[in-house]
């Protein structure tokens, strides 16, 4: 696959050569008598250059994530030394006394993200099945423009359509029901305001949709196409030939499609902060106010006052970071693992 | 396989295949029933959140909001002109610092990065993807508005910077190797250095693809709140100076939404119709040039 050809031969390159590539002194006489517009005396030089300034753009991409950690690692020192790790077990959140615990911010964006995957991923896998195995061709392009155009609304006009329609729907209709039906288990409880845990799932849900659906329908449509027709030969329907034949066989890279919007929702800040309702408590029942990490940072981080109070703040971002990078990495390894391996298996 | 097919056709064609039994029938069309539910579902918010946002927003919007600046607390009226420069101005920063530094490293990563350093290179980009917008938000606070002591419009523009790099990064990587291997040998072969190949024959060709990906980390960025909220901060009046706190047109939708002021309300509708006509139209002229490029489309 390796389409770089280079010039000067590269004994670590494994990447077959089918034309002898040379330097490019070798050919300069010849170029001198042909065209001396193409004669670029210090072509060496400018190639080295040329190749430092792109060195340089890469390890600036590295360089980023060496800054983001020694910004926030170096900023939230005061708060680790006062807290330790009892920051994350304490749920006494007082600026005043300059008291911080954060174990209600991480239970709200836990809650949230984990309300959020419940009700997105069977959804997305559902749509993700419907384009790539049911419909017919003609809706296939229309169907995944109109998903992605669900993850190009930006977060705040998510949040804004919360606050005045989902809201208003939930305390009215839904929460109501959910109390008298499902009020029993806990769950389902107390004063139905809409803005709530709950509201902030939903509204989670729709955001991670997209990013769920389109990478299942990536990897289904990775899976070999003789898996299905030898599963149809066998005599299954066409739902059996999807279950054994394609989920089956995709189950690994769904996994890393909803760890990837699992990802997204840990982190996401602006439409949970509008409709959660920002209380820093833990209580069982999703019609209550909570709070998340990303929602403290961006309500409170710009009047935090003190520094022990910045940098609890910024060890609840130093927390998030580090989350949302492990199950990033986790998700991408899983999805690359899935889609190399069924390429690999459908060229064999 | 081939040559056995005459032979199976032959003793296929008497057998008779016994029918599928109710249930499973049963099963498949509910399956392919549920499919549809949850297309349906899904696509529902999409359609009630833009019916809404055009309803709201056309009633909304109108002159003054888009060449006056925010009136006083509870005075009707006003616009978010500001905010709208003030978007324009920190998406330009945001791209003068992202959008070289992001094709660069594509370049690297296309044309020299089959190595362990271009592997952690591509893996870097990502994880940076993934990272919370908010903190990324607070890295550019740390890094910029600290050191300078005050909100800025730079602070803004190098938070957005710091999202759009992953993207291009990768988009431009991926485009650059859909260029033929077979171009950039006929520029060697003509003599060309390496660099040069790369800029007028590679870079060149990939164009559209890379001009995709910008777009497409532009168009992410331009709708992002958090990483704003405390670099540019926002402001109620003019300011075109990078080096004082700017207003945003997302910054000033959260702000107006959250209030509790009617016309408020009405003005964040007007702002979001606004933000997501932005989006909208990068997204659309996006596909476009995918349709029409010479190799996006591949």
């Amino acid at each position: 696959m390796a389409y770089s050809a280079m010039p000067t031969p590269q004994p670590e390159s494994p990447a077959s050569q089918p034309i002898e590539a040379r330097k490019v002194s070798d050919f300069t006489p010849a170029t001198n008598r042909i065209a001396p517009v193409l004669r670029i005396s210090n072509g060496e030089t400018g190639d080295q250059i040329f190749k430092f300034a792109m060195v340089l753009c890469g390890a600036a991409v590295l360089g980023m994530l060496v800054l983001i950690v020694y910004e926030l690692v170096l900023r939230s020192g005061p708060s680790w030394h006062a807290f330790g790790l009892n920051f994350f077990a304490g749920s006494d959140w007082n600026p005043v006394s300059e008291h911080f615990g954060a174990l209600p911010f991480v239970y709200g964006t836990l809650v949230s993200s984990f309300l959020a995957l419940i009700i997105a991923v069977p959804l997305s896998i559902g749509v993700a099945v419907f384009t790539t195995e049911m419909c017919p061709p003609f809706l296939r392009g229309p169907l995944s423009f109109f998903v992605e155009l669900l993850a190009a609304i930006p977060s705040v006009v998510y949040g804004l359509w919360a606050v005045f329609v989902l809201v208003p729907i939930l305390s009215n209709y839904v929460e109501p029901f959910l109390a008298r039906t499902l009020g029993w288990t806990g769950f389902f409880e107390g004063p139905p305001y809409g803005i709530s845990m709950l509201a902030a799932g939903i509204i989670l849900a729709i955001m991670i949709i997209p990013i769920i659906s389109s990478i299942s329908r990536e990897v289904l449509m990775v899976v070999p196409q003789h898996q299905r027709e030898a599963a149809l030969a066998l005599g299954a329907t066409r739902w059996e030939m999807i279950r054994i034949g394609v989920l089956r066989n995709a189950r690994a890279g769904i996994v890393g499609g909803i760890i990837l919007g699992l990802g997204r929702a840990l982190g996401e800040t602006m439409a949970v902060t509008m409709v959660i309702g920002n209380r820093p408590e833990i209580v069982k029942s999703l019609f209550a106010p909570g709070y998340t990490m990303a929602s403290v940072l961006a309500n409170e981080f710009t009047e935090a006052t003190g520094d022990v109070y910045l940098s609890a703040l910024i060890e609840i971002g130093l927390a998030l970071f580090l989350v949302t990078i492990i199950v990033n990495a986790l998700a991408r390894l899983l999805v690359w693992t899935v889609t190399r391996g069924q390429h690999s298996a459908a060229h064999a | 396989m081939p040559e056995a097919m005459p032979d199976n056709t032959k003793t296929v064609a008497p057998l008779t295949i016994p029918p599928i039994s109710l249930r499973r029938r049963v099963t498949d069309h509910m399956m392919t029933g549920l499919a549809v539910l949850t297309v349906i579902v899904v696509l529902a918010p999409l359609f009630a959140i833009f019916a809404y946002l055009v309803y709201r927003g056309l009633g909304s919007i109108n002159w003054a909001f888009v060449t006056q600046t925010p009136k006083p607390v509870g005075e009707v009226g006003g616009g978010m002109a500001n905010a709208i420069v003030g978007s324009l101005l920190i998406l330009a920063i945001a791209s003068i610092l992202g959008v070289p530094l992001g094709v660069g490293a594509g370049i690297y990563l296309a044309e020299y990065g089959r190595n362990r350093f271009g592997d952690a290179i591509r893996f870097t980009a990502d994880v940076l993807n993934g990272v919370p917008s908010i903190v990324i938000g607070i890295v550019a606070y740390a890094l910029v508005v600290l050191t300078q002591r005050h909100f800025s419009a730079l602070a803004g523009g190098v938070a957005l910077a710091i999202m759009m790099v992953p993207t291009i990064t990768r988009t431009t990587e991926e485009m650059l190797l859909l260029v033929p291997r077979a171009l950039r040998e006929a520029a060697y072969g003509l003599g060309i250095p390496r660099w040069r190949t790369t800029l007028s024959i590679t870079l060149r060709t990939a164009t559209s693809g890379v001009i995709t990906g910008i777009m497409l980390a532009f168009a992410r960025v331009a709708g992002e709140t958090a990483p704003l909220l405390f670099t540019a901060f926002g402001n109620q009046f003019w300011n075109v100076n990078v080096n004082q706190p700017t207003a945003a047109l997302p910054l000033q939708i959260y702000v107006y939404g959250m209030s509790p002021y009617d016309d408020w309300h009405r003005q964040a509708w007007a702002g979001a119709l606004v933000l997501i006509v932005l989006i909208v139209t990068a997204v659309a002229a996006v596909r476009f040039a995918v349709r029409h490029g010479t190799f996006g489309a591949a």
